[in-house]
C-alpha cells in the first residue's frame, strides 16, 4: 500500500490531484500518450471512441472559461458525454454542500469529475469521498495545485527543447498565489530539470520556497541570464488589493517581460504563459505575439494532454 | 507447431510481395499497423516502388478491450500524411487472428476520410476469426494452439523472423 491518494494499489494513477509526489514514469506516460493525441486533434474527424458511453462532469466551483472549455473539448474528442456545472451559480447558492453535490452526481452514474475550486484541497476531499470506480481530476484548487496546466507546460517544453536534463527554467511573477507555479516546480524537478529559478518581487515570494530546490531572484536582469524557458505567471488583479504591489505600471517596469529583458535569456529561449494574459502588465504584447512565444501552441497541446490524462485514468 | 517449424518470415514476405505486385499501381497507398505491420509496410513500400507516402496506424485508441485492460502501454502516434479521401489503401499487418485489430484499423482510417477501397495484406493468417474479416493477400495460413501467440520480430540488421510465445507469460 502507498499513502499517495492519487495512486491505486498497483501504483497506477487513480486521480490526478497534484504533480507533487508523482513518479517520473507516470508523468512521462502522460506526455508520451499526449503525443499520440496531438495527431488526432489535427485530423478532419478529431474524435476517438475511447471514452464512448462515459460521463464526465466538469464541476466548476470557481469561474473559468478557458480551462473548462479545454477539458470539455478533450472529453468530447474522446467521445465522452460531458456535463458542465457552474456550481457557484446553482446549488452552492442554495446552500447545498460540495459533497452533497458530488453525491447527487455520483447517483447519476458519473465516471469522472473535473474539479475547479477556490479552496485548496477541494479535489482531494472529493477524491477521498467518491466510490473507487470514479476518477477525479484537479483543474485548480486555491493556491495549491493545477496539475494539468503543469503537464501541458512540460509537454510544450519537451516539444521545443527535447530534453529536460540540460535546461535552465525561470518562473516569473506572482509565485505566492500561484497554484500553477507550485505544480510546475514539482513537475520540473521530477523530470530532472537541473536549475529552476523563480523571479518575483519580495512581496510575492512565499515563505520557505527554497525548500523546493529553486533559486530565488528579485531582479530580471540577473534572473533571466542564460535561461532556456520562461514560464510567465498571470498577475491576478485581485492580488493588487492586498497592497502587495504599488501599481501595475511599476510591476510592468520591473517584472513585465519586454523584448529587451527577454534578450538577456538565451537567444532561442521560449516564452510560455498559462493564460489569460494581462498584456502590458506581466508581458508586453510584442513578446506575447513574438517569435519566441509558444503561448498558443500551449493551448493546443493542453487539449492533447488532458485527453491523455482522462484516458489513462479511465483505463486504470 | 514450435519455433523450429515456423515458416521463414523473409520468404513469406517475398511471396506476399509477388501476390500483391499485380494490384499495386502508382495510386496505391500502403498503411502498416504497429509494430510488425509497419516493418512489413516499409519493406513492401520499397520493393513495390510505391511513390505515395507510407502510412502507419497505432490502433490503441480504437481497441475494443480498452474498458477491460486500459490503454496499451506503448502508444505511438499514427502517421497518415496523405489525403485518405478517395484513395486505394492496402492495410498491412503481420498476423491475422481474431480480426479485431483490423476492425479497429478500418474504423481509424475512416476518421481520416472516406477511402475508395481498403484491401488487407497479412504475412500470416492463423484463422480463428471472431468477426467477419478476410485478407486479400496472405503469405501463409497456419494453425496454432489457442494458448500460443505468434509475433513478428526484427533484428538489428532489419531481418524479419517469426516467434511463438505462450500467451500467459507474454501478456
Amino acid at each position: 500500500m502507498n499513502n499517495n491518494p492519487q495512486l491505486n494499489k498497483s501504483g497506477e494513477l487513480q486521480h490526478l490531484l497534484t504533480t507533487e509526489g508523482l513518479p517520473a514514469s507516470i508523468l512521462l506516460k502522460i506526455l508520451d500518450t499526449a503525443e499520440s493525441f496531438v495527431g488526432v486533434t489535427e485530423r478532419d474527424i478529431k474524435k476517438v471512441p475511447l471514452l464512448r458511453g462515459k460521463s464526465i462532469f466538469n464541476l466548476f466551483f470557481e469561474p473559468s472559461t478557458r480551462t473548462r472549455t479545454t477539458f470539455e473539448i478533450a472529453a468530447k474528442r474522446l467521445s465522452a458525454d460531458v456535463v458542465n456545472l457552474n456550481i457557484a451559480a446553482s446549488s452552492q447558492a442554495k446552500g447545498e454542500s460540495m459533497l452533497d453535490t458530488v453525491n447527487n452526481l455520483s447517483a447519476m452514474h458519473a465516471d469522472m469529475f473535473v474539479v475547479r475550486h477556490s479552496q485548496s484541497g477541494a479535489a482531494h476531499l472529493i477524491a477521498r469521498h467518491v466510490r473507487p470506480e470514479i476518477h477525479v481530476i484537479n483543474a485548480g484548487d486555491g493556491r495549491h495545485a493545477h496539475p494539468t496546466q503543469a503537464l501541458l507546460d512540460m509537454f510544450t517544453i519537451r516539444r521545443y527543447k527535447y530534453d529536460f536534463h540540460n535546461l535552465r527554467v525561470a518562473i516569473v511573477g506572482d509565485i505566492m498565489h500561484s497554484r500553477v507555479a507550485r505544480s510546475q516546480i514539482h513537475a520540473l524537478t521530477t523530470l530532472g530539470v537541473p536549475e529552476i529559478r523563480v523571479i518575483t518581487p519580495k512581496t510575492l515570494l512565499p515563505a520557505k520556497v527554497e525548500r523546493l530546490g529553486v533559486h530565488v531572484y528579485h531582479d530580471m536582469k540577473q534572473g533571466l541570464k542564460d535561461v532556456d524557458v520562461l514560464l510567465m505567471l498571470r498577475l491576478q488583479n485581485e492580488r493588487m488589493l492586498g497592497a502587495r504591489l504599488p501599481s501595475p505600471e511599476e510591476y510592468f517596469k520591473n517584472y513585465g517581460l519586454t523584448q529587451e529583458k527577454l534578450d538577456l535569456a538565451k537567444h532561442d529561449a521560449i516564452v510560455m504563459h498559462p493564460g489569460p494574459m494581462n498584456r502590458g502588465i506581466e508581458i508586453d504584447s510584442a513578446v506575447a505575439d513574438g517569435k519566441q512565444s509558444v503561448i498558443l501552441p500551449q493551448v493546443t497541446f493542453g487539449i492533447a494532454v488532458r485527453m491523455a490524462v482522462m484516458t489513462i485514468l479511465a483505463g486504470n | 507447431m514450435d519455433n523450429m517449424n515456423l515458416p521463414d518470415a523473409e520468404q513469406l514476405l517475398a511471396d506476399l510481395t509477388e501476390k500483391m505486385r499485380p494490384d499495386v499501381t502508382k495510386n496505391t497507398v500502403l498503411v502498416g499497423i504497429y509494430t510488425g505491420g509497419v516493418w512489413l509496410a516499409e519493406r513492401l513500400h520499397q520493393t513495390l516502388e510505391c511513390t505515395l507516402p507510407l502510412g502507419a496506424l497505432d490502433i490503441s485508441f480504437y481497441r475494443d478491450d480498452f474498458s477491460q485492460i486500459g490503454l496499451h502501454p506503448q502508444v505511438k502516434p499514427s502517421n497518415i500524411t496523405f489525403e485518405v479521401e478517395g484513395r486505394h489503401i492496402i492495410l498491412i499487418d503481420d498476423v491475422l487472428y481474431t480480426g479485431r485489430t483490423i476492425r479497429a484499423a478500418i474504423n481509424e482510417l475512416f476518421d481520416y476520410g472516406r477511402p475508395a477501397s481498403i484491401r488487407l495484406a497479412v504475412l500470416v493468417d492463423r484463422g480463428e476469426r471472431e468477426i467477419p474479416i478476410a485478407a486479400n493477400y496472405v503469405g501463409v495460413k497456419i494453425v496454432l494452439l489457442e494458448d500460443k501467440m505468434l509475433a513478428l520480430e526484427q533484428s538489428n540488421n532489419g531481418k524479419l523472423s517469426l516467434s511463438l510465445y505462450d500467451k500467459k507469460s507474454s501478456g
